[in-house]
């Protein structure tokens, strides 16, 4: 057993965190910047961090990541980052030509205290950065937040940086999709357009990270959202921004800055939650939803009924990110599956309140824990036990150990691939879900169940 | 050349040569240019690559949570034994620790760690920002140390000080406190350690087996299923063995001085560095036991008995083909260019993250005309290398794959993901295996680069 050092006995820890179910701001950074087109994301600290980012995603999405880094070396820790930063983006224009690039913090040049305002000024002063072209960045300290943070801050500085108002009002609605999947986001702007609804939506990793195959390498594939796009954003008539911790600083700060309203819904994961956002959309637009819309609909809600029985108070554990995690548990409480089990390891005030309140009515004790991990996750998972793990790759050590079915959801999955070409928001994501938990729960039914009880039909 | 051929960093054109065009000359070993979109990793990461396979051993990594996240099991060193090393521990530093100092966090994760999974040692990585705000990890480690009566034994991995092998030397340095520490007593004088291997897909167990037939006892695997107590006794070994582009080689030197414990480099990769390496061993050893050559000499006739007709296949498949190479340590290129040469293809380009000068000058010597040799490269000019001379296959790790495959070019990873054992007789079999299901994958039909057809037009406009 892999986990065999996992004690069933609980004790409070305060220093240590034991196989995280998080990871650092940068690569969410990354991640966001990625989603706009002709965009190098800039990683201003140790060649290290920007190689694990790489590395990351590259495993999680199968495809080439590019990023530069700063290189930073010991002098550059110790006299600061500028030179390091500057003769980057010399180098990144000259060569590599993208319109943007999208400088992330690190843990290192935070603590160092470099100014990335000032040197990305100084930059432009220098004649480094060619008309037309831009540096943006997001303060992203590893030491703080999460993964989700730092797309979230990178996602809010398209904002700071781009977004102008113009004082006429255009009929679009911005959409900002949370950290989601590349399938996701164009899941969520085929649902718009379906409605006949014009959407900018950002970022827009959706041909970037899930592009086809082509014979050619791109550094910068067709896909992201334009910066033409994002400077529209401010003349837009509202925003609707899904996940509240990764989609809802930049909202707030478009309503800030070109008084553009927004709507913060959580993410459109299962039947409600799909409803209340193409409900938003409806409205805010308005615009009646299409006959093909309501067949998608109907298509969920007929697996749901369908198969209920199968649901019927299955103990569920869950490992995710909070804005997942929100809609997703809000899902299988619907079903009447049983969420007993909720970790992330993104801190937030929000989150376990929330979950309260959706599994309020669950006739179990709900385990719920912020800024949780791993470690604690199994202790749990021992002592109470479930018929079903969902969330990341890392969840399969678990999954072996305790033999529970598992269902990949989250980031990162390193052992799967799917996810990246098939959605799991909307109602069509809904379908998947189920597809994915009823294969996992039937499967195994069908591996223990005696000969006599084999069934044929299920 | 192709027009991407131009999209080279002026500053990068003396990190290339192309053998035959000009007299030999390639810059090396020297800091990556800032903002290129370098493969190239940290000093944590060489440290934690080195050190991770130790398996009954404590691993805490002292920093924000990413440098433990990123290298949580990443690697499949595989242990026949505990399996403390595949877990992830961190201090997980926050804020209010890095303006108030993360010393007092650490010893309270060491203090339970301790308690709770009693390793036989403790390894502690500090990361950038331990460097930076200026905690005493050697202080805290020896308090445990003296608390825990156990080696807690700091490695000073601090990101920003250097690249890879400069993280290799602090793992070697961090390892190098075990060493001397335990009984040699009853250790045979035939015997070895194995050093630079990291028993990915239980490779270290083929070479432990091999030098077990010719009667050589190996005293400690350094590092793959690495144990600490092992650690403790390798100055008991005649001879260390050691493969890689110097992981673990100033661990070897560092032995040599202090031990007097010689080392020679070794490769288990290919035919011919496989079986050179068990006779160099075997050499080395002749004056104390007169058969341990036969011995060897029986093994490799053995094995190449059953290997070479087995090959056969593969090689009439492949004959002709080109490879491509880029690898972590060029050390380990050097074999690949003879293993592709066994399979009868061709080397048209071959380079390093972190070679050295005089690996590069060996290369240059063990290449074709028209090789091209590559220090430090980046995604662009490799997929424009690959293009350019149409390659067949590449060899690389986790980030070169998907470029590979976008280009509609085979790979095999030659690095952490791979999944059969490459070293040894039985991994040459494997390596040819895998180059031929990949070349000769009927996928590769489909994709424009061979079919000039419908699908090319269709993503023309796009």
């Amino acid at each position: 057993m892999l986990l065999r050092h996992t004690p069933k006995e609980i004790t409070e820890r305060t220093a240590l965190t034991v196989n995280p179910a998080k990871t650092c701001q940068p690569i969410g950074a990354m991640y966001a910047a990625l989603g706009i087109h002709n965009c190098l994301p800039h990683s201003h600290g140790s060649q290290g961090c920007c190689a694990y980012h790489r590395s990351t995603l590259t495993r999680h999405y199968k495809e080439p990541v590019m990023a530069g880094t700063s290189s930073f070396t010991e002098g550059a820790s110790v006299f600061g980052g500028q030179a390091n930063l500057l003769q980057a983006i010399d180098n990144i224009f000259t060569i590599y030509e993208p319109d943007v690039i999208a400088v992330h913090t690190t843990c290192l040049s935070e603590t160092i205290g470099d100014d990335i305002v000032q040197i990305a000024a100084k930059a432009k002063d220098d004649g480094k950065v060619p008309t037309g072209k831009y540096v943006i960045h997001a303060n992203t300290p590893s030491y703080a937040g999460s993964h989700v943070t730092g797309f979230a801050n990178m996602t809010k500085a398209m904002v700071d940086y781009f977004a102008q108002s113009t004082g006429r009002r255009e009929d679009v609605v911005n959409i900002v999709p949370g950290y989601v999947e590349p399938c996701d986001m164009r899941e969520i702007r085929r649902l718009a357009n379906e409605m006949g609804v014009r959407t900018i939506l950002f970022p827009d990793t959706s041909n970037v990270l899930n592009g086809p195959q082509t014979g050619r390498y791109q550094m910068f594939p067709n896909g992201g959202v334009t910066i033409e796009e994002l400077i529209k954003t401010g003349d837009s008539r509202a925003t609707i921004a899904l996940g509240r911790l990764a989609s809802g600083p930049a909202a707030r700060a478009l309503d800030g800055k070109c008084k553009v309203p927004c709507e913060i819904l959580d993410l459109p994961i299962g039947l409600r939650q799909t409803d209340l956002f193409v409900d938003a959309l409806r409205k805010i637009a308005g615009v009646n939803v299409p006959d093909s819309i309501n067949i998608e609909r109907g298509q969920l809600l007929d697996v749901m009924t369908d198969m209920h029985q199968y649901f019927y108070g299955k103990k569920v554990g869950l490992v995710g990110d909070p804005d997942q995690l929100i809609a997703l548990t809000d899902f299988l409480v619907s079903i009447d599956m049983q969420p007993i089990h909720i970790v992330t390891g993104t801190p937030g005030k929000k989150f376990e309140q929330r979950i309260r309140e959706i599994t309020a009515a669950v006739p179990h004790a709900v385990n719920v824990r912020v800024g949780g991990d791993m470690l604690l996750f199994h202790q749990w998972v021992k002592n109470q036990p479930v018929d079903l793990l969902i969330g990341n790759t890392y969840l399969k050590y678990i999954a072996r150990d305790e033999d529970i079915p598992l269902v990949r959801f989250g980031f990162p999955i390193l052992d799967r691939v799917g996810h990246s070409y098939l959605p799991t928001v909307g109602y069509r994501g809904g379908l998947r879900l189920l597809e994915k938990i009823l294969d996992a729960l039937l499967d195994r039914m069908d591996r223990d169940a005696p000969e006599e009880r084999f069934e044929l039909v299920m | 050349m192709s027009n991407e051929s131009q999209l080279i960093f002026e500053e990068r054109e003396d990190q290339i040569h192309r053998k035959g065009e000009q007299p030999y000359r390639l810059a090396c070993d020297r800091d990556s240019l800032a903002g290129a979109v370098s493969q190239r990793a940290c000093v944590f990461c060489g440290s934690r690559v080195v050190l991770y396979p130790i398996a009954d051993a404590l691993h805490l990594v002292h920093g924000p949570i990413g440098c433990a996240a990123y290298t949580w099991d990443i690697r499949g060193a595989l242990s026949s034994g505990p399996e403390l090393h595949r877990l992830s521990f961190s201090t997980d530093l926050q804020e209010k620790d890095v303006i108030f100092g993360g010393e007092e966090k650490l010893h309270r994760a060491l203090i339970e760690l301790i308690d709770r999974h009693g390793p036989k040692a403790a390894f502690v990585y500090s990361t950038c920002i331990v460097g930076i705000i200026g905690d005493d990890l050697a202080a805290v480690c020896r308090r445990v140390s003296k608390e825990k009566e156990l080696p807690v034994i700091p490695v000073q991995s601090e990101g920003f000080k250097g690249n890879k092998r400069a993280g290799y030397h602090a793992a070697c340095k961090a390892m190098f406190e075990l060493v001397g520490t335990g009984d040699v007593s009853g250790i045979s004088p035939l015997s070895v350690n194995i050093l630079g291997d990291f028993n990915l897909a239980g490779e270290i167990w083929i070479i432990r087996e091999y030098f077990q037939r010719m009667g050589i006892e190996t005293v400690a695997n350094i590092t793959g299923d690495g144990r600490v107590d092992d650690l403790r006794r390798t100055h008991g070994a005649a001879l260390n063995v050691v493969q890689c582009s110097g992981a673990t080689m100033d661990l070897a030197k560092m032995m040599q001085e202090k031990f007097g414990t010689p080392f020679i480099r070794v490769s288990y990769f290919g035919v011919e560095d496989m079986a050179e390496s068990l006779y160099a061993v075997a050499r080395f050893f002749e004056k104390q036991d007169s058969n341990v050559l036969s011995r060897t000499q029986e093994l490799v006739h053995e094995e190449l008995s059953v290997l070479l007709p087995q090959l056969k296949e593969f090689r009439q498949a492949l004959r002709g083909k080109k490879a491509a190479i880029y690898v972590g340590g060029a050390f380990k290129a050097f074999s690949l260019v003879k293993a592709f040469r066994l399979l009868g293809m061709k080397v048209v380009l071959v380079g390093s993250q972190t070679g050295t000068a005089e690996d590069y000058q060996e290369l240059h010597e063990i290449t074709d005309e028209g090789t091209i040799i590559v220090d430090d490269s980046n995604p662009l000019e490799l997929s424009s290398f690959l293009k350019e001379k149409d390659v067949d296959i590449f060899v690389g790790g986790v980030k070169e794959r998907p470029i590979a495959y976008k280009l509609g070019v085979g790979f095999c990873d030659h690095n952490h993901e791979r999944k059969e054992p490459l070293e040894g007789f039985v991994g040459m079999f494997n390596f040819a295996r895998e180059v031929y299901t990949s070349v000769m994958s009927p996928v590769w039909r489909f994709v424009p680069r061979r079919s000039r057809t419908l699908a090319e037009e269709r993503f023309a406009g796009s």
